[in-house]
């Protein structure tokens, strides 16, 4: 006899669904936002394709404001894994002036990742889309299923949910209609890190700790990335020893100083930290069901 | 409140040696488990107590916590631990839990997953959904209150969804004065029902989620009890590991893996058993017969598998083999039936159709279902079996099943991958039951077909023309009969060999002991098809003319025949045209209430998507209808 760990039977189920999705779904694509729950979900998927390549697209919704080491370990997984990428991104908000600077949190995300998104799933006619979301992040996350349905205008019905029973899974689908298909939902924070220190898995080096240049602003510790971030009177860039718990766009994630450079390191950090990793993301404060919204309004 | 010493984990192996702590939990196991209680049994404060406890709770996500109890919460200025686990925003201004909901934790020696699901009546439909993945079950019972019916209602669905391990936590403790007598009364109370339906065993504990007593410690307030924590016993009950793993080896086929020429191997996930290299394997429906050649993983190839794992197999010989297809231990395959008998939960708002077409899915196969009217419904509080017509909404029924084609399945209790189902509504999508099949009806195997000298090709060929069946469908008074009629008169000048079913002509006949509910619609539709495939096996163009206001029914026929012969005739008069016209008078009786279930008042007519003719009696006349059918159906030959 022989025991499967508890990371054992999360990989098993995450493969068992990327699999049940290729076999009935149309036309699938996966939600690459380079950081490490879709590093996760990559390894995952070559894991069960293999030795088949992955038979679907990558697609990356840029906001602009990427984080240029995002950019790179991007092209490079890509290039190295022999992958296809879409890379999804809205001109016009940014011809209209639309930044992370002067827009207001809600617009800049509905503007920047939200309507983006919704016009490549619409333009590639993407039947099923996986996403890296857990349902240890967020309460509302919490009640999702695995396979989440979306109407044609990509908007989600929290009350009109089909349940899910067994590890059977109903992909049944109306013409316009798509599921949101969410792989590692049953993966705690806890358990993506110990996954990628036992499986290797290459991360972006945003997570590991190094002398950034950075600004202190709202309570939050925002890095320079570019010559694009605007300063305020007086402010000046100060090299700091800091590393990100989560990425989204650079001039709204919170950095957090810290001495991690290895693995383990961060685990350490994490399981000793007392703030949760949403903590760092402007996108997600105000009312306390503001998930929710967004969610239903079509953000991942 | 507990001290942060008994939490259960350690901070300072965290801050002394990450290192050694990865590597103990890395090795860690996996329990699923559900909590069942009623909506004041404090389910969601002991939910939230673990996850406190175990610290899964961050600071920002308590700070709002505390301003979130200040604002809905229950327990006064003290902290509603409930309040961390009603999600979603609609929910918190009911107060109640109105879905599933899965929590995480993760103590020195186990992960845990936690489907919370409310204790409501009408929810029954998500507590069998959170039973369905959970090897263990926590029932609460209220110190003050007992076993109450909806004890006995949520012990039932957990049996009945095949959890071994039941735990009876008699919570609120701390308002009974911690009394071992009420303990005492309740335990027994709870064994008498428990034996009475079937439960082998159970654990009782008896705690507080609010206060914390016997949750991850044994407390000073309940001297008299001697067994563990709730954590503890959590952390130790034995999963079923041995068990399947030392079951006949199945894998349901997900996918076939074929990269190139030289590779092909069949994906899934284990259900049951080891296998290794070398092993002998049968591919059940087919019967055909390999042997294992690898076990291949992105890992490398793998000596030997078992249940639980996804993995890749390839045979050393060439075999059909594909998605829905079983692979399984040669010498001990299961079994494969187009009929069976099952134990089953309906969770549609839209009521059973007994007859009607489903798709049913079990393992990786979907194949299409038909439900006979239940043998019972089950009174999921006394236990009674109620005679039943159909099921609804929470319902739980027994009932035969018969499947357009075999499929290979075990009995639930065998196993649960292999023996539970849902099914899926060909219209709506919707996912309507859950089934857990009790046993096979060998019947299929008795009824064998009849191999016939003369085929339907032959039929056709002596006709010289090709059989069709044309599925007049529209509503009452659209214009079906006189279409078909004309039709029918122009082919029969053509020398063609014809006959019209007239929806009216069989209700006087062969359906006369139908009536116009749904279901009786349905059985209409069926046996009409059966005639009409009959007739068009014996060469014929069939014509009928029917409302047949239901496309899942007239896809069923649609599927009886060979591709290509079933023309769908949409008649689309609209209802304003027709009920002016009124021919029959029927319209004005339905609007008066003297006509019940008349298609287009007050029972729905469902419009084809993509009929493959569609004509009416407003823009053209009959004739004109008739003809241009005629050159859309030509040449016939």
């Amino acid at each position: 006899m022989r025991n499967l760990t508890h990371l054992e039977r999360l990989e098993a189920e995450s493969i068992h669904i990327f699999r049940e999705v290729v076999a009935e779904a149309e036309n699938p694509v996966m939600l690459y936002s380079v950081g490490k729950d879709s590093s996760v979900m990559l390894h995952l998927a070559r894991k069960a394709f293999h030795p088949a390549p992955v038979p679907f697209p990558m697609l990356h919704v840029a906001s602009g404001w990427d984080f240029q080491d995002l950019l790179a370990h991007r092209d490079r997984t890509v290039r190295e894994y022999g992958l296809k990428l879409i890379v999804a991104a809205n001109e016009e908000a940014e011809a209209q002036g639309i930044n992370p600077f002067d827009t207001g949190s809600a617009l800049y995300s509905q503007a920047q990742l939200t309507d983006p998104l919704k016009r490549a799933l619409t333009t590639h006619g993407f039947d099923a889309a996986f996403g890296g979301g857990r349902r240890d992040e967020e309460k509302a996350r919490a009640k999702e299923r695995i396979f989440s349905f979306r109407n044609a205008a990509h908007r989600w019905d929290p009350k009109n949910q089909r349940p899910e029973l067994w590890n059977l899974y109903n992909a049944k689908k109306a013409k316009g209609e798509s599921i949101r298909v969410f792989p590692i939902s049953n993966w705690t924070e806890l358990d993506i890190w110990q996954y990628i220190a036992l499986e290797k898995i290459d991360i972006v080096p945003l997570y590991f700790s190094k002398p950034r240049p950075t600004v202190q602003r709202d309570g939050m510790l925002l890095v320079v990335d570019d010559d694009r971030f605007r300063l305020e009177p007086g402010e000046a860039p100060v090299m700091r020893s800091v590393r990100f718990r989560t990425l989204g766009c650079y001039p709204l994630t919170g950095a957090t100083e810290s001495d991690a450079i290895a693995m383990n390191d961060i685990i350490q950090e994490m399981l000793l930290a007392t703030g949760s990793e949403r903590q760092g993301r402007a996108i997600d404060k105000g009312q306390s069901a503001s998930m929710e919204d967004k969610k239903q309004e079509g953000y991942f | 409140m507990d001290t942060p010493s008994s939490s259960f984990r350690t901070d300072a192996l965290i801050a002394k040696d990450i290192d050694a702590y990865l590597d103990a939990h890395q090795h860690k196991s996996l329990l699923r488990f559900i909590t069942c209680g009623s909506v004041d049994d404090g389910k969601s404060t002991l939910i939230g107590r673990l996850l406190y406890d175990s610290k899964m709770i961050f600071e920002d996500q308590l700070a709002a916590l505390e301003s979130d109890s200040i604002k809905h919460g229950t327990q006064g200025a003290e902290i509603d631990f409930a309040l961390l686990v009603d999600g979603l925003a609609a929910e918190r201004e009911q107060g109640i839990t109105i879905d599933v909901a899965y929590r995480f934790f993760t103590t020195e020696k186990r992960k845990f997953i936690v489907a919370d699901t409310p204790g409501h009546e009408q929810y029954t439909r998500n507590m069998v959904t959170g039973a369905s993945t959970a090897d263990l079950a926590v029932i609460l019972v209220d110190a003050r209150k007992g076993v109450l019916q909806q004890t006995r209602r949520h012990s039932y669905l957990v049996h009945l969804l095949g959890i071994r391990h039941v735990v009876l936590a008699v919570n609120k403790m701390d308002l009974v004065g911690y009394d071992q007598g009420v303990f005492d009364r309740i335990v027994a109370d709870y064994r008498a029902f428990a034996t009475s339906i079937g439960i082998a065993g159970f654990t009782a504990l008896p705690i507080s989620g609010f206060k914390g007593d016997n949750i991850t410690a044994a407390s000073a307030n309940t001297p008299w009890y001697e067994g563990p924590s709730l954590i503890h016993h959590l952390e130790t009950v034995e999963l079923d590991t041995a068990a399947a793993q030392g079951a006949p080896f199945r894998m349901p086929v997900q996918w076939v893996n074929r990269p190139n020429l030289d590779f092909r191997g069949f994906a899934g996930q284990i259900a049951s058993g080891t296998i290794r290299p070398g092993d002998a394997v049968r591919i059940v429906p087919s019967g055909k017969t390999s042997t294992v050649k690898t076990i291949s993983t992105f890992d490398g190839d793998l000596d030997e598998a078992v249940a639980g794992q996804s993995v890749t197999i390839t045979l050393a010989d060439e075999v059909d083999c594909s998605r829905g297809d079983l692979i399984a231990a040669a010498g001990d395959p299961p079994q494969a039936s187009d009929q069976f008998c099952a134990t089953f939960v309906w969770m549609d708002e839209a009521a059973l159709k007994p007859g009607r077409g489903y798709w049913l899915k079990i393992g990786t196969q979907t194949v299409t279902a038909t439900v006979q009217p239940p043998k019972y419904e089950i009174d999921v509080n006394s236990l009674e079996h109620l005679a039943a017509r159909t099921l609804t909404l929470n319902a739980i029924g027994v009932a035969e099943f018969a499947t357009d084609r075999p499929i290979a399945f075990e009995p639930y209790e065998a196993n649960r991958q292999l023996g539970g189902f849902i099914l899926i509504d060909k219209f709506t999508n919707a996912t309507v039951a859950a089934g857990m099949i009790a046993f096979s009806l060998r019947r299929a195997d008795n009824v064998h077909w009849q191999p016939v000298a003369i085929t339907r090709e032959d039929h056709a060929g002596m006709k010289n023309q090709t059989p069709r069946v044309l599925w007049f469908t529209g509503l009452s008074g659209s214009g079906k009969s006189t279409i078909a009629n004309e039709v029918e008169k122009q082919l029969f000048l053509m020398n063609r060999h014809t006959f019209l079913l007239d929806g009216d002509n069989v209700r006087h006949g062969l359906n006369r002991d139908l009536g116009f509910t749904e279901t009786d619609r349905i059985e209409n539709i069926r046996r009409v098809g059966e005639v009409a495939k009959l007739m068009a096996d014996a060469g014929l163009i069939v014509l009928t003319a029917f409302i047949s206001p239901f496309r899942a029914e007239r896809e069923m026929v649609r599927k009886m025949l060979p591709e290509g012969e079933f023309i769908e005739i949409f008649v689309d008069t609209p209802l304003e045209v027709v009920e002016a016209r009124d021919v029959k008078g029927l319209y004005k009786k339905a609007r008066e209430g003297k006509l019940k279930n008349f298609t287009g008042i007050d029972s729905p007519y469902e419009p084809p998507e993509y009929p493959e003719i569609r004509v009416n009696t407003v823009d053209m006349t009959a004739a004109e209808a008739a003809r241009y059918i005629i050159d859309r159906i030509l040449p016939l030959k």
